[in-house]
């Protein structure tokens, strides 16, 4: 299945459930640089996803346009049907753990009690209720006994932990993950595996950026090919082939780069490149 | 001693260092230490047309509240002036902040300048909002800081959380819903007050430091940001009370620089002694290690003696013949001792019990770690033993018991030495 079918990329099967992330000729540059050109993707409800591609393929700009941080040059996004700014509550971002200065002073449970805030208002202080949850999402990731451990603290696996912590806290209907398993070790790697399959178990929805393609046929169902344009998306078993891989991972995308870039210096008024 | 007008000029700067130490937390940790300098700079252009706007309408052109209006305004200005720049063009925040300061700041001493020069006698002093002129603050002037300064506080312990969330993680706290671009344009516009409270104080030029050094000297102190943010108004606090009681010592010392001055030097007394972050701390801690791996090195050595020596571990031996094993230093044995690790009877020296069980134990560290090098890592044998002298001193009893479980409890080392077993830990 090509990305432009009518069939790819379809949530749930044919005409089925809406899907929990639809992207629509999604297109967005950093000043004139094109990071994703006129992406089109639909991600079915309950479903664990992976999105792979080479470096710079947009991964994390994907997340993060669904989440409306960044401005978009065209397209939509559509979260459960509507825009993101009306069903904030039931989405859970996890952003990557190098994004954050791991020296500031505050302590585990503290970050995971910044999952409650949406809940409580940023105004008044957490409640009983709120520890409560903040300390037993801690104890779903293995976290319990490091609640008031400093953060600068933890190893890269307990960090990553941390920010699942955050996220489950919130008890979202979908999770956006950005590279969940980087730089994680093995007992971490396979507790958080455990838990985002629970998730899916319980009908969550849950998309990864995800680094590692020796792993994706074994965590994922669904997995999106991604390098600046999707190249296909479905599931796993269907869509995970040698020539898809190839066709996001090999090679430069020198005519659609220089193309985009060319477009995108002339709207912008900027010089060309000769 | 503390007559009126002392108390006063204390009494502003205390508020002055209050209200920086805390706000400068946030400004520290967002790594916008700079901002408050460049936004400090920026004032004096608004201080000179603020009086040029006041003497031309006929005012009372060097009011406070005047001065301050203006000296807010062109600041506020400033930091809009930082933002457009670095969204507009390719510039980035450092160059922004550098052009914006010495734009502003330039414009201002050629204001400066022509005000100087312009022959009216009531114009003179202007010039004390480039150091500050502490000593001439006026009861008026303190209320007007405590005014300010207050709503800063207000502010801040208002939007704590907001502020928390915004400076750790502003990626998520935006996806949650959090208005941080105009959370952004609040925290500046704080500094931007603060800068505004500090002005006759400590001057333009200066400002910076009181934004940074108390809340840095906080961090060395505290992993826990709400008491940080206590730390630093405290520590600011008390910079600018003892720094105005210091200068008004001695007649020539400016009040100003004097200020900033304790402020640094709590801030370097911070660096050194605070526990855990401190160097003196590090640094001792460093001399202890030191200590316990020369005591450790002595009973091993003790011990392999007493192998050798058909397992009479407890025997007494020469002191020679101990510090000859590995060259070890004299001082080896008197630390032992004093640990009540050894006895010493003359030149002969012997284990206690307790030296007993603690050698056992150091030697059993190493013999493990040598045998999992071996066996798990694959490493050569004769590059097991420098590796192990090194860990046999670090090696806790629960990564230890991990090992050892991992290994099946081995009896021998890859040497064929025996392991010891049964020692109390």
């Amino acid at each position: 299945m090509k990305a432009g079918d009518p069939g790819a990329g379809m949530g749930g099967g044919l005409g089925g459930t809406n899907p929990a992330l639809e992207f629509h000729d999604l297109t967005v540059a950093y000043h004139t640089k094109p990071v994703l050109w006129d992406v089109d993707l639909n991600v079915p409800e309950g479903k664990l996803v992976a999105i792979v591609g080479p470096n710079g393929a947009g991964k994390s700009t994907l997340l993060r346009a669904a989440l409306d941080l960044v401005p978009l040059a065209s397209g939509y996004v559509r979260v459960f049907d509507r825009p993101y700014g009306d069903v904030r509550a039931r989405v859970a971002y996890v952003p990557q753990r190098e994004s954050v200065d791991w020296d500031f002073p505050c302590s585990v449970l503290d970050v995971v009690l910044m999952g409650r805030y949406g809940r409580v208002g940023w105004f008044k202080r957490p409640g009983e209720k709120d520890r409560a949850a903040a300390v037993e999402a801690l104890s779903r990731v293995g976290m319990a006994e490091y609640r008031d451990r400093q953060i600068s603290r933890l190893s890269g696996g307990q960090q990553q932990r941390t920010f699942l912590a955050r996220a489950l806290v919130q008890e979202a209907d979908l999770y956006l993950m950005d590279e969940p398993f980087a730089g994680v070790d093995a007992v971490t790697e396979r507790a958080i595996v455990a838990l985002l399959h629970e998730l899916r178990d319980r009908g969550r929805t849950v998309v990864c950026v995800h680094h590692d393609l020796q792993t994706v046929a074994e965590y994922f169902d669904w997995v999106a090919l991604l390098n600046m344009r999707l190249v296909a998306a479905g599931p796993v078993s269907e869509v995970f082939t040698h020539d898809h891989l190839n066709a996001t991972y090999g090679g430069r995308l020198s005519i659609l780069e220089r193309a985009a870039t060319t477009l995108l210096r002339e709207q912008k008024g900027s010089m060309p490149d000769r | 001693m503390f007559d009126l007008t002392l108390l006063t000029v204390m009494a502003g700067a205390a508020i002055l260092g209050a209200v920086a130490g805390s706000l400068g937390c946030f400004a520290v940790l967002k790594k916008q230490s700079l901002v408050g300098d460049a936004l400090a700079h920026a004032a004096l252009p608004g201080v000179c047309l603020a009086y040029l706007v006041g003497s031309a309408m006929g005012w009372d052109a060097k009011h406070p509240l005047l001065l301050l209006a203006g000296a807010m305004a062109t600041a506020w200005l400033g930091m809009l002036a930082i933002l457009a720049i670095t969204r507009t063009t390719r510039l980035k925040d450092d160059a922004a902040l550098g052009i914006v300061l010495s734009v502003f700041f330039g414009s201002g001493v050629v204001l400066l300048t022509y005000i100087q020069k312009g022959g009216a006698a009531s114009q003179a002093g202007l010039n004390r909002f480039l150091f500050g002129q502490a000593a001439s603050l006026l009861p008026r002037d303190v209320a007007v800081m405590a005014a300010l300064g207050g709503a800063v506080l207000i502010a801040l312990a208002f939007f704590f959380q907001a502020f928390r969330v915004l400076v750790f993680d502003r990626a998520y706290a935006a996806s949650r819903g959090l208005p941080a671009r105009r959370l952004e344009v609040l925290l500046t516009t704080l500094v931007v007050v603060t800068v505004v409270v500090g002005l006759q104080t400590v001057g333009v030029v200066l400002m910076a430091a009181m934004v940074v050094a108390p809340a840095a000297t906080a961090r060395q102190w505290t992993d826990r940001l709400p008491r940080m943010v206590l730390l630093g108004g405290a520590a600011g606090a008390l910079a600018g009370a003892v720094g105005a009681w210091i200068s008004s010592l001695e007649r020539r010392l400016p009040t100003g620089p004097i200020i900033v001055l304790t402020a640094t030097a709590l801030l370097a007394a911070s660096l050194l002694v605070a526990p855990r972050r401190g160097l003196l701390w590090a640094a001792w801690r460093r001399v202890r290690n030191r200590r316990r791996v020369r005591v450790e090195n002595l009973l091993k050595d003790l011990w392999r003696l007493g192998e050798m020596d058909l397992g009479r571990f407890g025997a007494p031996r020469a002191v020679s013949d101990v510090l000859a094993v590995r060259a070890a230093p004299p001082r080896a044995v008197e630390d032992a001792r004093a640990d009540g690790l050894v006895r010493v009877q003359g030149p002969l020296v012997e284990l206690t019990p307790a030296g007993l069980a603690r050698a056992g134990r150091v030697v059993r560290n190493h013999r493990i770690w040598e045998a999992y090098l071996s066996r798990r890592l694959d490493i050569r044998d004769d590059h097991l033993h420098r590796d192990a002298e090194d860990m046999e001193h670090a090696l806790d009893d629960e990564v230890l018991e991990q090992i050892d479980q991992a290994l099946g409890r081995p009896a021998m080392d890859p040497h064929g030495r025996p392991i010891p077993r049964g020692m109390p830990s």
